[in-house]
Formats: C-alpha cells, structure tokens, sequence
C-alpha cells in the first residue's frame, strides 16, 4: 500500500488541468494491455491457419500447424494477466458460475472456453490424430502412454477415419474464423461499450482491434517462421513467406483505413471530447501513437512491404527476407503500441474532460516491467514445449523428438 | 455417393449436436436466474421506494464538512486519492475560460483566489455517486457483485467482488474507487447501514447550510419533493442515459 | 458415429458434469434471490456499524444547549457538523468525549472568504479579521451573535466588496445605492437592502447634467442604453468589468 501511496503522490503532482479525485489512479495497467496483444496474436495466427484450410492457400501450407500451435501457446497464457491483475484472483470462478450475462466481461470467458475448447484444442486434436496414433505405436513406456492419451485412446487410422479427419478440420475451421472474430473483437467490444469513455466509446474498436490482430498474428507467424527455419538450419520457403507478406500487407491497408477512418470521423464530428483528446495525443501519446503505432508500426511496413510486393522479382531473396523481417519487428511494436495507446489513453484523460494524468509503470511487482517482459516471453517457451510434443516440422513427422 | 451424403449428413448432425449440448449447458443454467436490470428495478421496489438526493447548488460553502464526515462514517481512506463524495470549485473567468479545483477533494475547504476581478461567476458542486437507475457500473459488473438494491441504492458486495475495476471504467461520473484494503471496488453506498435504522446519510446530517437534501424520490410529501417543486433540476451527464437520482438544483452548464 | 466423435463426447459430457455439478457448490447461497447478486450483501451492508449519531440523539442529554442554539444563526448547524461523529460517546455512555473545535483553523472551512461562497453568508478575513484570536473568545459557537453589530457591509457580502474596491465605484459606499433598514444587520433573511429602481438612481451620477467629479464619465440619457435599466447591461459593483 505504500508502493500506491508513493505513486499516486507522484501523480498528484504531475496532473494537469482537473480530473475527478478518484481518477489519480489508473485502473488498467501494462497487464491489460498485455492481454488485447496476446489474444490478438491467438486470433491474428488462427486467420493465417485458416487461410490455408479454408481459403487453400496453398503456399501457407509450411505454415499451418505453427500458426496452431502458436495460437495455442499464446492463448494458454493469455488469461494469466487478467488472473494476476483481479484484486481477488481466488474469486476467479465466479465469472464461470455466475456470469452477468448483461457484462461484455462475463461472457467473454465462455468465447474463450469456447474457442480454446472446441476450436483451437478440436482442430489441432483432428489435425494430429493419425501421426499421434502412429507415435504411440512407435513409443514405448511412459511416451507411449502420452500419445495414446493425447489420442484420447483412439486407434483407428483407416482411410474412412482419417476422411473424417480432414473433413472435421475443414468444417472447424470454418466456424473457427467467426470465432476468431469473436474472441479478439470481443475484447474491442469490452472496451468499445464503455460509453463513459469518449476514447473508448466507438463502433469502430472492435472491427479495429480485429484487423490489427491479423496483422500482428501474420507478422507474428513471419517471424516465429524465419526464425525457426534459421534455428534448425532449414532452407526458408520463399513463395511462402513471400504470400504471408502480401496477406500481412492487404491486412495492413484494411487497418490502416480503419484506424483513418476513425481518426477522420473524431475530427469531422468535433465532440466534446476532442480538445482534451487532441491534447492528450500531441502531448502523453505522442511517441506511442504518432511515432510508434502510425510511422513505425503502420506506414513504413507499408510502404516497406508494398515495395517488395510490386518489385518482388527484382528484389533478391536476402533482401526481402530482411525486409520482411524489420518489418514484421517494427509491425509487432506498433500493434502493441495500439493496444497501449487504446488501454493506458483511455484512463489518460479525466472524464470531466477538463485535464490529464500519468501513468507510471512500476519495474518489480505484479504490474510491473518485468512480469510484462516475463507474459510476453512464456508463450514463446510453451511453444518450444509443445513443438517437441507435436513437431509441426513436415520433415519430421516420422520421429517426435521429445 | 448415397452413402457420402448420408454420412455426411449424420456427422454435421452430430457435430451440431456436440457443440449445442456442450454450449448450452453453461449458458442455460445461467438464464435461471432472475433477469432484473437495473430498468426492472423501478418495477420491483419494495415498499414502492426509491431513494434519492437533491443538492442546491446555490446553498452549498464549499466547507467540506460533507468529504471529511463521509470518510469518517465509512472508514475511508483519508488520502487524497480515495473519495466517495468530494466538492468541486468552479471559477467561469471573464474571458470565458472555466478554472475547476478540488484540492483533497475539498476535505479541507478551498484556498482562497485573488481573481475577483477577473471572476464572472463562481460556486461550488458536490459530487457522489449517483445512484443511477440506469447504472453502467451495474451493466458491466462481469459476477453481480455490484447491483442496484430493491429500494434504489446501487451497492458493492465487497465479499464477492473480484476486483476486476471495470465497473470503475463505466462510471462516467468518477465516483468509484479502488479500495487498497478490501482491494475491491468501492462507492458511496447512500450510507446504507444509516437507512436501515432512520437515519440520513452522513454527508446530509453534517452540511450547515442544507446543500443536500435526502429521501424518497416516489414520496408525495418530504423535503425532497419540495426541493423538485421549487426547483429547475439538473442531472449530471443526461446524454448518457443513466437515469441518476441525485438532482441538482442551480447546476451551471459548465458542470461536467 | 464415428469413432472420434464418440470419444469427443465423452470428454465433453464429463467436463460439462463436471462443471454442472460445481456450480451447485460455489454459487453462494441467496444469489438471484433479489437480482443478479448475493442477497446475504444487502444484510452485510446494511448491518455496518455508524459512527454519527444524527442530530435528534445529542437531544437526550443535550436538549439545554439545542435550546439555545435552535434560536440562533447556527440553528441548522447540527451539533456533529461541528463535534465529530458522536456513536461512540453515546455507547460510552459519556465516557468517550468529542472534541470540541477551539483554534481558528475550523470556523474558517465555513466562515473563511471565498468569491465561490454564495451571496450573503457571513465570511471573514481569516488574516485580517482579529488575527491569532480563537473564535470562541468573541463568537459562542451555539449561538454565534457577533460581539457588535455588524457595521460594515463587507461583514457579509465579501465578494461584492471585494470586486467593488477593484472598480471605479470603490470609493462608493454600499448605503448610497442600497437603503437598507437597520434590522438587516441582525435579520438579513427576513428584512433585505433596497435596489434602485429607475435609471434616474445612476442619472443622479451619470446624467450630463449633474453635479460632481468632472472625470464621472457622463451619458446622454435620452438617448443610451435604448431606455433600458441600467444594470440590464453595467453590473453596478464593477460596470465595465475591468480592473482598476
């Protein structure tokens, strides 16, 4: 409690203009920003899947089972912020038991059992049966016993089972897009029904926090792909990742306009709120949001990767990889910064619409830098657990290498 | 080929059949509960009552009896950072400009200015929760730990709160806090424990010029529905739509 | 049905059992009965313990000092606005004592100028008005009569004697465009200052004619204002709103 007081004293003395009393202590900190990013990237790598299986792009191929498997890792993490920020995490349950179903809140644990249940976990289950089944038979002893389980005891690898297979992965993947859309627009609704909040309040913010998710969960798959071919030393395929820039481009433009569009209309409209707004972004968000998520994250990626898809045979193949990278890098920044700038932004300004205050973020303690720094990082660790489990590796689908 | 179809057919029946059964579980079971909105609460009264507040902004000094009673009634943190009920300053300048303070939340009465010249007009405006019949609060709590009581006073049950801090995103009024001892969501409950036993709310019993005037808002005699006879009435932020009971009286149009 | 799905359902159904048979013993008892929250939280808030009496139990004890304050300017000044929250000392049967407010500092928070403060209610200087002297030593709180009549208007009407001196009617008194009965000065509620009423009142000033100060800007008052009242436009305590 003393940690608080010293830091609301600060803030005290950095307000300015008025803002209601209560409002010296900004609620949502870095772990709520952490939680719109990860279930982002969940919602943004499951698009880039279902590009493959729906839409049969087959040049994503290489990409399929990574994307799930990622959506996975980041989803499993993704309630972790939210649990440590709840002044009674103990109480979590009751969100299961006896949600307000009038809560945007409350419901969205059930889209996110939901989706982790029987889209996610479903999908990758159908995916991975037969080689599960055939590494069981390959197994021995506690392994063995592992993959029959992960099997869920099943046994059957006949051509009629594994048509089912396929079929069931076709068909969940299809209501798996619409519930990708509602996980990750879900969130934007969370924010975008607080009709308290002008920052907030908008039709736009779901549909937004929607595309950036695409184009933070594809840059993200850009990424996690490069670096994994380098890692285990595989040549990279190019017409892949050449396909992936170009979705990770056609996402950008459609966010980009929408994030326009939305900028265009406050301005156009001129409400109440947009002198204290104006005031916050040329002043508080400056860097975030006109450095980071606009010139970093939005319009160098896009003039970076339009270049490389107008004058891809020109460009040799190094070149593009290292643009393709810097940009899904300087993307991912800019993604995050959008989800600051929405969370931290909104409790910026006072609702009296008359003044500003700050947000310090603490390095040690549960909302602070290194437990952000330490979310962001697990992910990436249960990824590299479960690729030992269920190698997404086509090469490799003879021998797990637990 | 008959064969494919009606296999086909059987397994998205039975595929629907999985999803719907293991959808519908949870969420049938939470429709059994009764569906009382904050709008029903009108309806549902008990004793036909409903509480509410006037507050004559021309009456109130700016003292801050009020903040320093209710943080003692209701334990309250005394910083500057946790308030219940607080007072606001304006001061409409000659030049248009608005200037607004509420040093410790007016705890303390205000510092006194040096602009008389340059002052128009100036007065005071206390603030609390709002007790909306349209709460947004109400709306978005994600477990029901905060609701609106049959007699119209919106309440936190810190027992069951799970200190999410959403409802203190929804109030547009800022009347909400987070209270570092029970680490849940806190407010001005009406005093509550006071109603029950015929007493009036702390911040009523202590104000020396009658700013704030307390009862029933459905009563056909009392202090308060004089105060709406006699009064043009105001409520904070009505473009919202969340329907408070507190009414002003004299409110200036700067007020946010 | 095909093999997967059949094993599918089992886990499913075992999960929803699972989650069925849970919910019956975490949701608390009394949820829903009045809405969508624990009924039991109504009696848990309203059992909370009061701090503050309310202004008819200091009666009990107290009636001699109410006699006299019900009579007085304090008369709406209930006794804990002063006195702190007075249960306890109830309970106590009188052993626990309230504290009784005796240095300046608190009849300020009312009393102390402010140009928020509304029209009339009593303010004073706190640096200029008997400086270092304790209230009480002049004022009985329950029945605050000034030691003298007030002879100023500024007594009470601060603002507008503050904002005045600022104006280039400083040098006016109050009296000369207020006829004020001397009972104002002990009733103000009951018996209020005179205003003027016709434009002829300023004319006595500002007519082109009249007598006085040559730097008294003068109007034709045929023909300014379009026959309007005066203070319609100029407010009388600073008429053209500058500083002086």
């Amino acid at each position: 409690m003393d940690r608080l007081t010293e830091q609301l004293a600060h803030a005290l003395k950095s307000i300015t203009g008025y803002i209601y009393p209560n409002e010296i202590e900004l609620h949502w900190g870095i772990l709520i920003v952490i939680y719109p990013y990860l279930t982002g990237l969940v919602a943004g790598a499951f698009i880039l899947a279902s590009l493959v299986k729906v839409f049969k792009v087959k040049a994503l191929e290489p990409t399929y089972r990574l994307a799930l498997l990622t959506a996975l890792s980041f989803l499993i993490i993704a309630p972790v912020p939210l649990l440590s920020h709840l002044g009674h995490p103990e109480r979590f349950y009751e969100i299961l038991f006896t949600p307000n179903s009038k809560s945007a809140m409350a419901m969205f644990g059930f889209v996110y059992a939901w989706y982790l249940m029987m889209v996610l976990l479903l999908e990758i289950w159908f995916d991975y049966r037969a080689e599960l089944v055939r590494w069981a038979e390959e197994s021995t002893g506690f392994k063995r016993l592992a993959y029959r389980a992960l099997a869920l005891w099943s046994s059957d690898k006949s051509d009629k089972a594994l048509a089912f297979d396929k079929r069931a992965v076709r068909l969940i993947t299809l209501v798996g897009i619409p519930s990708a859309f509602l996980l990750h627009g879900y969130v934007g609704f969370i924010f975008g029904s607080i009709k308290a909040n002008p920052w907030w309040s908008s039709v736009l913010i779901p549909v937004v926090f929607l595309f950036s998710s695409i184009v933070s969960g594809i840059a993200l798959m850009l990424v996690i792909y490069l670096v994994t071919s380098l890692w285990r030393r595989k040549k990279i395929d190019m017409p892949c990742i050449d396909k992936m820039s170009e979705f990770l481009l056609y996402a950008l433009i459609i966010d980009f306009s929408l994030e326009l569009l939305d900028f265009v209309h406050r301005l156009y409209q001129s409400e109440e709120s947009i002198e204290i707004l104006g005031n916050m972004i040329s002043g508080r968000l400056f860097i975030s949001l006109i450095i980071v998520q606009m010139l970093m994250g939005t319009i160098l990626p896009l003039i970076a990767l339009g270049i490389t898809r107008v004058r891809r045979r020109v460009l040799p193949e190094e070149l593009r990889r290292m643009i393709y990278l810097l940009a899904a890098i300087f993307v991912q920044a800019g993604i995050f910064s959008t989800r600051w700038n929405v969370v931290i932004g909104g409790q910026l300004f006072s609702k009296s619409l008359r003044g500003l205050t700050i947000y310090k973020m603490e390095v040690l303690g549960i909302e602070g830098l290194l437990m952000a720094i330490l979310l962001l990082v697990l992910p990436f660790v249960i990824l590299g657990v479960i690729v030992k489990i269920l190698p997404p590796w086509e090469e490799e689908v003879h021998s797990p290498t637990i | 080929m008959n064969e494919d179809k009606v296999e086909r057919r059987s397994f998205v029946k039975t595929l629907v059949g999985l999803v719907a059964t293991a959808g519908a579980i949870p969420l049938l079971s939470t429709f059994d509960k009764i569906y009382a909105s904050a709008n029903d609460t009108e309806n549902e009264l008990i004793g036909g009552k409903r509480y509410g507040m006037g507050i004559n902004i021309k009456s109130c000094i700016g003292c801050g009896r009020c903040v320093d009673a209710c943080k003692r009634e209701n334990n309250v943190p005394r910083d500057p950072y946790h308030f219940r009920t607080w007072v606001e300053r304006y001061a409409i300048l000659m030049s248009g400009e608005t200037k607004v303070d509420s040093p410790n939340g007016g705890m303390e009465g205000f510092p006194a200015e040096t602009s008389e010249g340059e002052i128009l007009r100036s007065f005071f405006a206390p603030k609390l929760c709002n007790h909306c019949s349209n709460a947004p609060c109400v709306q978005v709590c994600p477990v029901g730990a905060t609701y609106t009581t049959p007699d119209g006073v919106v309440l936190v049950d810190k027992d069951y709160c799970i200190g999410c801090r959403y409802c203190i995103q929804a109030c547009p009024y800022g009347a909400r806090f987070f209270d570092p001892a029970t680490r849940t969501a806190s407010k001005c409950t009406f005093c509550y424990h006071r109603l029950s036993k015929g007493l009036l709310p702390a911040c009523v019993e202590v104000c020396p010029t009658q700013a704030r005037i307390f009862g029933d808002t459905l009563a056909r005699a009392s202090q308060l529905t004089r105060f709406f006879r006699f009064n043009e009435i105001q409520v904070l932020k009505p473009d919202l739509n969340t329907r408070p009971q507190v009414f002003y009286a004299g409110l200036d149009g700067v007020v946010r | 049905m095909p093999d997967q799905i059949k094993r599918l359902l089992v886990v499913v159904s075992v999960l929803a059992i699972l989650f069925v048979v849970a919910r019956t013993f975490f949701i608390p008892e009394g949820f829903g009965k009045f809405g969508h929250y624990r009924a039991g939280s109504l009696d848990s808030i309203a059992t909370l313990p009061v701090n503050y009496a309310g202004h008819t139990a200091c009666l009990d004890c107290h009636s001699d000092v109410d006699q006299v304050k019900q009579n007085s300017y304090h008369r709406s000044v209930n006794c804990e606005a002063c006195h702190g929250p007075g249960q306890k000392h109830i309970e106590s049967m009188g052993d626990s004592v309230l504290a009784a407010p005796r240095d300046r500092d608190y009849c300020v928070l009312c009393h102390g100028y402010s140009s928020a403060k509304p029209t009339g209610f009593p303010q004073i200087d706190p640096i200029a008005h008997n400086p270092v002297k304790a209230c009480i030593t002049c004022h009985n709180p329950h029945a605050p009569d000034p030691p003298k009549i007030p002879g100023d208007c500024s007594a009470c009407h601060a603002v507008i004697t503050r904002t005045k001196a600022l104006s280039p009617h400083a040098l006016l008194e109050c009296i000369q465009c207020h006829l004020t009965p001397e009972e104002h000065r002990v009733n103000p509620r009951a018996v209020k200052p005179g205003k003027p009423l016709v434009r002829g009142d300023c004319g006595i000033c500002h007519a082109q004619e009249a007598p006085g100060d040559k730097s008294i800007p003068r109007i034709d008052f045929e023909r300014h204002g379009d026959g309007f009242l005066c203070w319609n436009c100029h407010y009388p305590h600073n008429p053209e709103s500058k500083k002086k």
